[in-house]
C-alpha cells in the first residue's frame, strides 16, 4: 500500500499522460471520422471509393502496425516524425477515424427512409433535409456508438506504451521494475485508473442508448 | 447504396455532373497519391532495397526472409490467436451462464467480473501476467487475449439469449429440462449460430490484438518483421512492412468477409436476432 502512495505522482502524471492522448485524438478522429463518413454517403464514387477502402484497410490493420508505421517505417524514408507524442496522435487518430466513420454512417443510415423522403416531399433540398431531419435523429443514434469507440481509443491509447510514450501502461512497467515487491499492488492502482475513465463512460453510453430506443 | 435516402434519383444532367465531379476528385486523389509516391521516390524508395524480398544481401535466402515472417512470425500469431480464442469461448459461456443467473449476488459478481475486463486494455493485462505473476510472453499474450475477449463474448451470447423468443426456454423447462439442460441442449446451440457472425469479426480483433506481442516481447509475426529489418537494415523496412500489412488484410478482411456471408445467410433463413432494439449490444457494432 506505502508503495502505491509514494509512486501516486508517477501514476498521475502516466494519467494525465493517457487522457491527454486519449482527448486529442480522440477530438482529431471526430472530425476525420465525420468527414469520412460524409465521404462514404457522398454521390460523388470515387469519394466513396476513397473512404471505403480508408475504412476497410484500417479496421483490419493491427494498432501495433499503425504504430510501426509511423514510428519506425515512415522515418527510413526520410520523414522525420519528433519521438513520443506527435506519432502516437497520429497513429491513434489514422486509426480510430475509421471506426468513427462506420459509427457515424451507421447513424444515418439507421434514420428511417420514409423520414427523408419526407423531407423531400415538402421541399426541402439536400442541406435541408440532412441539417433539418436526419442529422439531429441520427445524431441520437450515433452518440451511443461513438461513446463507445471513444472508451476503446482511450484503452488503445496502452498501444503507446510499445513506442516510447510514458502514458499509464508505460509507466506500470517502469513502477513493476522499481517496486518489485509491490507489482500488483502498483498494477491494481493502474488497472483503477483506466476503469476511472472507461466504467462511467460504458454506462453513460448505455443509458443514452436506452433512452434513444425509448424514444423510436 | 448508402446514400440515395438523402436525394432524388439524379436526372441526366446531375449524372453527368456528379460523375464530372467524381472524376475530378479521382483526379485530385490519384494526384495526390502520385505526388506521396514521386515523394518518396526521391527518397530512393525504388532503389535496391526490395532486393529483401527476392534476393537480400548478406548472404541469406530470399526463401529464409519468407520464412521467417511467413511460417515463424504468422505460425506464432496464429499459435497465440487459436490457443486462446477456445479458452476465451469457454471461460465467456461460463460467465454469460452467471450473469443471467437467478441468484442475484451470482450476478452481480459477474457483471463486475465482465465490466472490469472490458474496461481495460489488453495490453495492460498482458503486462499484469508477465510482471506480477511472472509468466512467459507466451502465456501473458494468451491470458490478455482470453480475458479481454471472454468478457465481449460473454457479453455477445447474452445478447443472443435475450434475442431468442422465450418460447425457447419454456418449451424446455415444460418437457422438464433443469435450467443448465435448457442452456446446454437447446438455447447455447442457438446462440451461437445465431450469433456466429459476430463471434467471427471477434476473433478478427482477437487476431489483431495478438500483436500486441510485439511490445511484451512475443516472438509473433511483427516481431519477426523487426528482426528481419534489424538485420538488413532500415531501408528494408518499407518492403518488410508492406509484407506484413497484406498478409494481416489478407487474414483479416477473408474472416470479415466470412462473416458478412454468414450474416446474409442466417438473415435470408429468417434466423436474426434482432427482437427489439435492446437486443443488438452496441458493442457488437464497434469493434475497435
Amino acid at each position: 500500500m506505502q508503495a502505491l502512495v509514494d509512486e501516486l505522482p508517477r501514476i498521475w502524471q502516466g494519467f494525465q499522460l493517457t487522457l491527454f492522448l486519449a482527448v486529442v485524438s480522440g477530438a482529431l478522429s471526430l472530425v476525420f471520422g465525420t468527414i469520412l463518413a460524409a465521404f462514404r454517403v457522398a454521390p460523388l464514387r470515387s469519394l466513396r471509393t476513397f473512404a471505403g477502402a480508408y475504412v476497410e484497410i484500417a479496421r483490419n490493420t493491427p494498432l501495433t502496425l499503425v504504430f510501426i508505421f509511423f514510428v519506425f517505417v515512415l522515418p527510413s524514408l526520410g520523414f522525420i516524425l519528433p519521438l513520443g507524442r506527435v506519432p502516437a496522435i497520429i497513429a491513434l487518430t489514422a486509426y480510430t477515424s475509421a471506426f468513427v466513420c462506420e459509427a457515424v454512417r451507421s447513424g444515418i443510415n439507421s434514420v428511417a427512409v420514409g423520414q427523408a423522403e419526407a423531407a423531400r416531399a415538402i421541399g426541402l433540398g439536400t442541406v435541408q433535409t440532412l441539417r433539418l431531419v436526419v442529422l439531429p435523429q441520427a445524431l441520437r443514434t450515433v452518440v451511443p456508438p461513438l461513446i463507445n469507440v471513444l472508451i476503446a481509443l482511450t484503452k488503445n491509447t496502452s498501444v503507446a506504451a510499445g513506442f516510447a510514450v510514458v502514458e499509464l501502461t508505460s509507466t506500470s512497467r517502469a513502477l513493476a521494475r522499481d517496486n518489485p515487491a509491490d507489482v500488483v499492488m502498483l498494477l491494481t492502482g493502474i488497472a483503477v485508473c483506466y476503469l476511472i475513465i472507461t466504467i462511467p463512460a460504458g454506462i453513460a453510453a448505455n443509458a443514452i442508448e436506452r433512452k434513444v430506443v425509448f424514444s423510436r | 447504396m448508402s446514400g440515395n435516402v438523402l436525394y432524388d434519383a439524379p436526372g441526366p444532367k446531375t449524372r453527368r455532373l456528379e460523375r464530372i465531379g467524381s472524376i475530378v476528385f479521382a483526379v485530385i486523389l490519384l494526384g495526390l497519391l502520385a505526388w506521396m509516391i514521386k515523394g518518396m521516390a526521391d527518397r530512393g524508395i525504388f532503389d535496391d532495397r526490395w532486393a529483401v524480398l527476392t534476393d537480400p544481401p548478406k548472404g541469406q535466402d530470399a526463401e529464409d526472409v519468407w520464412k521467417s515472417l511467413l511460417v515463424t512470425g504468422l505460425g506464432a500469431t496464429l499459435k497465440a490467436a487459436v490457443v486462446a480464442a477456445p479458452l476465451a469461448l469457454v471461460l465467456a459461456f461460463v460467465l454469460a451462464i452467471l450473469r443471467t443467473s437467478g441468484v442475484r449476488v451470482v450476478r452481480a459478481v459477474a457483471i463486475s467480473v465482465i465490466e472490469v475486463l472490458r474496461g481495460l486494455p489488453v495490453l495492460l493485462m498482458m503486462l499484469f501476467a508477465l510482471l506480477a505473476f511472472g509468466l512467459s510472453s507466451f502465456q501473458a499474450v494468451v491470458i490478455g487475449l482470453t480475458l479481454y475477449n471472454a468478457a465481449i463474448v460473454a457479453e455477445i451470447l447474452r445478447a443472443g439469449l435475450a434475442a431468442l423468443p422465450k418460447g425457447q426456454a419454456e418449451a424446455g423447462t415444460a418437457i422438464g429440462l433443469t435450467r443448465g439442460q435448457t442452456l446446454r441442449l437447446v438455447q447455447l446451440p442457438q446462440v451461437v449460430r445465431l450469433m456466429l457472425p459476430s463471434l467471427i469479426s471477434q476473433f478478427v480483433v482477437l487476431l489483431k490484438d495478438s500483436s500486441l506481442g510485439f511490445i511484451v516481447g512475443y516472438p509473433e509475426l511483427l516481431n519477426a518483421m523487426k528482426t528481419n529489418y534489424n538485420f538488413f537494415g532500415s531501408d528494408s523496412r518499407l518492403p518488410l512492412f508492406l509484407v506484413v500489412a497484406v498478409v494481416y488484410l489478407t487474414v483479416n478482411i477473408t474472416l470479415s468477409r466470412l462473416a458478412v456471408y454468414i450474416e446474409k445467410r442466417l438473415s435470408s433463413r429468417g434466423q436474426k436476432p434482432v427482437a427489439t432494439g435492446l437486443a443488438t449490444p452496441n458493442l457488437g457494432k464497434t469493434k475497435v
